[in-house]
């Protein structure tokens, strides 16, 4: 399930890895035990991110090049990224992710 | 990859490190007298909490992160500083939900309340009609809500909560609240009648039969999801269906609640000395009550099923309410009151009159509301007024207080709008 370097054509239920990516600035992160708990101020939504793994990635989103990069920085293996990034899919169809347009 | 073993509500009963849904009760006093108030609310407790103390308050949810603070009473808009503390909490991150009866609701609150990002509102209604509605919560008082959302609604103020407590009055006209949400593009709420405040005293001419609770389930079934429920009907699952939400007790777990003089309980309908578990003005604050009280420690280890636990129904409805079986008089480890296989009702035909334990404190108006000669209280087998202990009671600080508005518990389910986990 590699990304196509191209991200112009994302699959509709994919997600764009080599995007540049934020937490959504209406969405608040608290850290919890099992991972985190997510509240998005806008859409009053609750979510929550399964591993501390996952923390790390969303948190330091802002911060890298693209969503691959946070993966790579929090250590993420090849074999893993996939189900990292459906679970930022997820992230971002719930709006508690978007993307960067302008930096 | 590392994916979590446990469900997800085995984690949450294993506690957080700050409550999802957080009710928190500003005031006793109120301008209404409704026959069900959790937290036989009506006069002003003269050891409520001071505007510094609140601001204290705040600060430590912030430092928390707490996400947002369910704002109850009493009609909590009477505090004169209750904007600035709305303002106050926004301003550091912590979000507001308020429930309110409509009182302050203005065209100019209104117009404010809808360009403030991060506060919502709720409309407390328990009738769909006049008649119905102000039977319980006083004359007039189906007026002043309609008035309130027609005002958020002119605002442009989208999706406020309409907060409906469900009796044997008004379950028949579950369509019918429906329709009134969705005439001022509102979202309907829904929540248990509980046993607990004044409530206790008018639960079993109120709370629905056997018959309109099967009515409610297939309803909530058929809606549910376009419909709050603060995760209040979870006791139903026992029909078979699990309803949308968490589907467990989060008292102490993932729910809590902050009274008027700071006591902090393990959930607003369960305000009794049994379930307190400290005072935000006690060493430590909030967090401290939250993270170290013997009593939250203990509610997030496994519980007994007791005698449910060998019913095929257990897993679904989790043996129901805690505050539900208690202020009827029933063993925490038995079968709900209203338990949807009829365990509770013979529960309750054994148990004695005396068993059920009676709130601590009651701050209910000792005539009629104070209020502009506006909504008075109308009687469906009230408590009698409180003689002269009452009043001691009240004016003693130390004095341990209960209770608030049952439709303020848990804005939301708590886990409303929580995709189901798949990955990491």
């Amino acid at each position: 399930m590699n990304r196509p370097k191209d991200s112009g054509s994302v699959p509709r239920a994919g997600f764009d890895l080599d995007g540049a990516w934020q937490l959504h600035p209406q969405v608040s992160i608290r850290p919890e035990r099992f991972g985190a708990l997510l509240y998005h101020f806008g859409t009053r939504r609750l979510s929550f991110l399964k591993s501390p793994a996952l923390l790390t990635v969303v948190s330091s989103l802002a911060a890298q090049p693209s969503a691959r990069a946070a993966c790579a920085e929090a250590g993420i293996g090849p074999a893993e990224l996939p189900a990292y990034a459906s679970a930022l899919a997820r992230l971002a169809s719930s709006q508690m992710i978007c993307g960067r347009t302008a930096s | 990859m590392t994916v979590t073993a446990a469900p997800l509500t085995k984690v949450f009963q294993s506690g957080l490190a700050a409550p999802i849904c957080l009710t928190w009760e500003l005031t006793y006093a109120c301008n209404l007298s409704c026959v069900h108030c959790l937290s036989s609310s009506g006069r002003r407790d003269p050891a409520e909490l001071s505007t510094d103390e609140c601001k204290s308050v705040i600060d430590e949810l912030e430092r928390m992160q707490v996400f947002y603070v369910n704002i109850g009473g009493g009609e909590p808009t009477v505090r004169s500083d209750f904007w600035d503390l709305v303002d106050y909490a926004i301003a550091h991150h912590v979000g507001v939900k308020f429930s309110t009866n409509g009182l302050r609701i203005t065209p100019e609150v209104a117009r404010r309340l809808a360009h403030t990002d991060y506060i919502d509102v709720q409309i407390s209604l328990d009738g769909a009609t006049a008649e119905v509605n102000d039977a319980v919560r006083g004359r007039g008082s189906f007026e002043m809500a309609t008035r309130a959302m027609q005002n958020l609604a002119a605002a442009g103020f989208a999706g406020f909560k309409i907060s409906v407590v469900m009796t044997r009055q008004n379950v028949a006209q579950l369509d019918a609240f429906k329709a009134i949400a969705d005439s001022f593009g509102a979202q309907l709420r829904i929540t248990r009648l509980r046993p607990s405040g004044r409530g206790a005293d008018v639960w079993d001419e109120l709370h629905p039969t056997a018959a309109q609770q099967r009515e409610l389930y297939d309803w909530l079934v058929a809606h549910g999801e376009n419909v709050l429920t603060g995760d209040s009907f979870f006791h139903l699952a026992g029909y078979g269906q699990e309803l949308p939400g968490l589907n467990m007790c989060g008292a102490g777990r993932v729910v809590c609640l902050i009274d008027p003089v700071g006591d902090v309980y393990a959930c607003p309908f369960a305000i009794h000395d049994e379930f307190l578990a400290g005072n935000v003005r006690d060493p430590g604050g909030f967090a401290e009550v939250w993270r170290g009280s013997e009593l939250f420690s203990n509610l997030r280890r496994p519980q007994s099923g007791g005698a449910c636990s060998s019913c095929s129904a257990f897993d679904a409805c989790q043996g129901g309410c805690m505050a539900a079986k208690f202020f009827t008089g029933l063993p925490l480890d038995g079968p709900d009151p209203e338990c949807v296989r009829g365990f509770g009702e013979v529960a309750l035909a054994t148990a004695t009159a005396d068993a059920a334990p009676r709130p601590s404190g009651d701050h209910s108006h000792r005539r009629r509301p104070a209020a502009s000669g506006g909504p008075v209280p109308i009687i469906i087998g009230s408590r009698p007024e409180r003689g002269a202990a009452t009043d001691t009671a009240v004016t003693t600080s130390a004095v341990s207080v209960r209770g608030r508005a049952p439709d303020r518990a848990c804005d939301q389910s708590p886990l409303a709008g929580f995709a189901l986990p798949g990955g990491p």
